[in-house]
């Protein structure tokens, strides 16, 4: 449309693997309108230019694990008018939020030959946790459509529509069988937000939560119908310990089947 | 007086090619991830042939049967609301041409459908979304195209699901209209074949060109009883009388607080529900913000952000929005619509995650405080 001025953006990483930034990389078919629409002033992943901030929109990977990183947060957020944060990692302190239910100390001497070297926190923690986000794209990965719909929206100045509802939604749209209801299969879907088309169900799995909690989650009922599965209590605390178990409803319903 | 006559299983066949041949997309009912679906069908081959669901709250499970019934299921997760009432569907395009801008409306072409194996609360369902989508003051068109192009096979039911209670709705087990033909699938000693009943013009017509033979005395018969048996073997009940009332009657039951303590919220219910006609309208642009499009989508009064209005949501609680869907088909409904909004088709308390169903609910509702 040959807009006047170029929004810039810029993505930053934390504790993460890269998979989210590189579902940005991923957009091969919209990467040309996109860079048509805004100006990518920093995404190493990418291009080693960097345009100096501010910046309009900083898309924010991974969780915060060092307290350098604590730091280096607040300075994106100062450069930043709209932080959105991508990933189960930024959005619940992914699946290194493990060490938030273990005492880091123990996993860095088995992990490490030179454990003194490690300097790192004893939680891994989300974005939220540290600074003002302006929105969430959950997901791990998250997912390519979500993320143009979030960059598409904010160049229109609307909300993005990123609905906070349950997977099982996505999964009754697409015509895919109930794997919990068919097979006893237990699946986070009914406590999990939306996101991902229901992938895992209509490949007869049950859902692992990777979009984290969706609105109004009621995990305890969920955990009683994986009682009936004859899920031990351990298997119920695993169901709710994956990449998103630092969010708190998914945080409650394991921490209430320890031992 | 019925015409009855009478398709030998082996010329079933004949039926769905005599469909096809007439240029009819042929719906039925196929096996698929451990369910039976409704798809297109080529041939009987694709039938769910000796096959019986076990259904229960929150669970489903598909056993080999005795017999070798094409019919022998009850109903699956999907319901033909997904043809006719579409998950996802494009109403509009939106394209800038220099200052302006064009509308292009989404332009649905019919297709002619033949519904295989519509069950009489399936029917039933179909007559209650008329109501709503093309009988009263807001007429749906792509519901009506669809509608209008479909015709129906029906199945009467020989036997009865573990959720079903169609006798308490007064919508099964035997179809009495609205449909095209209607079968009884029958298996005794008199071999595999089906009682035919045509129930419009163009069943008539159908039935004349498949040039089948009379019905027996005894084959009425065993239609009859086979239905009979499925109406004496409801897994489910619900006592409709005064149900209006009663609900309206008890907003405050301290039984929506423990429905809601076991409801998810996933909507599974309201999206397996055959009557159940929500959607939601999401606006698309692309990122050159020079092309929009409208797409319809499937919506349940389960969500949040259903009953957002100015200012925030109306339903928050697991509670309100129990009691809302509950009410809406029991009750609400009728005052809406004339008609109660649930056929009795127990979908909902099958597909329920954690099986919560509503003649229990209901059941509570009337029998404590
Ligand atoms: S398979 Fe999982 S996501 Fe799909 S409807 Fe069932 S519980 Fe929900
Ligand atoms: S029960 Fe809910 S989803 Fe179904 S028609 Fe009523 S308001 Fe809509
Ligand atoms: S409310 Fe339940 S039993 Fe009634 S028509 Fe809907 S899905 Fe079937
Ligand atoms: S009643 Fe069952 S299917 Fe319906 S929203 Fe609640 S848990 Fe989901």
């Amino acid at each position: 449309m040959g807009r006047k001025y170029k929004p810039k953006l810029a993505v930053w990483k934390f504790a993460s693997c890269d998979g989210c930034q590189l579902t940005l990389l991923d957009c091969e078919d919209e990467l040309l309108a996109v860079t048509d629409e805004i100006q990518i002033a920093n995404f190493p992943e990418a291009s080693r230019a960097i345009v100096k901030g501010p910046y309009d929109v900083s898309l924010v990977e991974g969780s915060i694990t060092t307290s350098h990183d604590a730091e280096r947060i607040h300075k994106i957020r100062r450069s930043s008018k709209v932080l959105v944060v991508i990933g189960a990692c930024a959005t619940a302190g992914g699946i290194q939020a493990l060490r938030n239910f273990a005492n880091v100390e123990d996993y860095k001497s088995i992990v490490y030959a030179s454990p003194e070297y490690i300097d790192t926190l004893s939680k891994s923690t989300p974005i939220a946790d540290h600074v003002f986000v302006d929105f969430e794209l959950r997901g791990c990965p998250i997912s390519k459509s979500q993320l143009i719909e979030l960059v598409t929206a904010y160049l229109s100045g609307r909300k993005p529509n990123i609905p906070p509802h349950s997977v099982c939604i996505e999964c009754k749209r697409r015509g895919t069988v109930c794997v919990m209801v068919s097979t006893g299969i237990p699946c986070l879907g009914p406590v999990t937000q939306a996101g991902c088309r229901a992938l895992c169900p209509s490949y007869n799995r049950g859902c692992y939560g990777c979009f984290g909690p969706k609105e109004t989650p009621n995990t305890d009922s969920l955990s009683v119908q994986f009682k009936k599965f004859n899920m031990s209590r351990d298997a119920i605390k695993r169901a709710f310990r994956g990449f998103n178990a630092y969010a708190e409803p998914f945080r409650k319903a394991s921490e209430a089947h320890e031992k | 007086m019925a015409v009855n006559k009478i398709l030998p299983r082996d010329d079933f066949q004949r039926l769905i090619s005599f469909l096809r041949t007439d240029g009819y997309q042929v719906i039925g009912p196929t096996l698929r991830q451990g369910a039976v679906v409704y798809e297109e069908i080529q041939s009987t081959s694709d039938l769910p042939e000796g096959w019986i669901d076990l259904q229960d709250g929150g669970s489903y499970r598909l056993e080999r049967s005795e017999t070798s019934a094409f019919f022998g299921y009850v109903v699956g997760p999907q319901s033909w609301k997904q043809f006719l009432c579409p998950p996802q569907r494009k109403l509009l395009t939106a394209e800038q041409t220099g200052k302006s801008f064009n509308v292009i409306v989404y332009d649905e072409k019919p297709i002619k459908r033949a519904f295989v194996g519509v069950r009489p609360c399936e029917i039933a369902a179909m007559a209650v979304q008329d109501k709503v989508l093309m009988e009263g003051p807001f007429v749906d068109p792509s519901y009506r195209l669809a509608r209008q192009n479909a015709i129906i096979i029906a199945v009467n039911c020989a036997r009865a699901g573990g959720t079903c209670f169609c006798v308490s709705m007064g919508t099964g087990p035997k179809a009495s209209s609205g449909f095209d033909i209607a079968l009884t699938e029958l298996i005794d000693q008199h071999g595999h074949r089906f009682l035919v009943e045509a129930g419009s013009e163009i069943g008539i017509g159908m039935v004349t060109k498949l040039a089948l033979g009379d019905a027996s005395e005894s084959d009425i018969e065993a239609g009859e009883k086979a239905i009979a048996n499925a109406s004496a073997n409801m897994g489910r009940t619900l006592d409709t009388s005064g149900i209006k009332e009663l609900l309206y009657t008890n907003f405050d039951h301290g039984r929506w607080n423990d429905a809601a303590s076991r409801c998810l919220s996933c909507a599974n219910c309201t999206m397996v529900c055959p009557t159940c006609f929500c959607a939601t309208v999401d606006e698309a642009t692309d990122l050159s913000g020079k092309c929009a499009e409208r797409w319809r989508k499937w919506d349940s009064c389960f969500t949040v952000g259903f009953s957002y209005i100015h200012g925030g949501s109306i339903r928050t609680s697991g509670m309100s929005r129990y009691r809302q869907w509950m009410t809406h088909k029991l009750a609400y409904w009728q005052d809406q619509f004339g008609t109660s909004g649930c056929v009795g088709c127990g979908r909902c308390i099958t597909w329920c995650p954690v099986g919560i169903d509503i003649t229990e609910e209901a059941r509570a509702i009337r029998h404590t405080r």
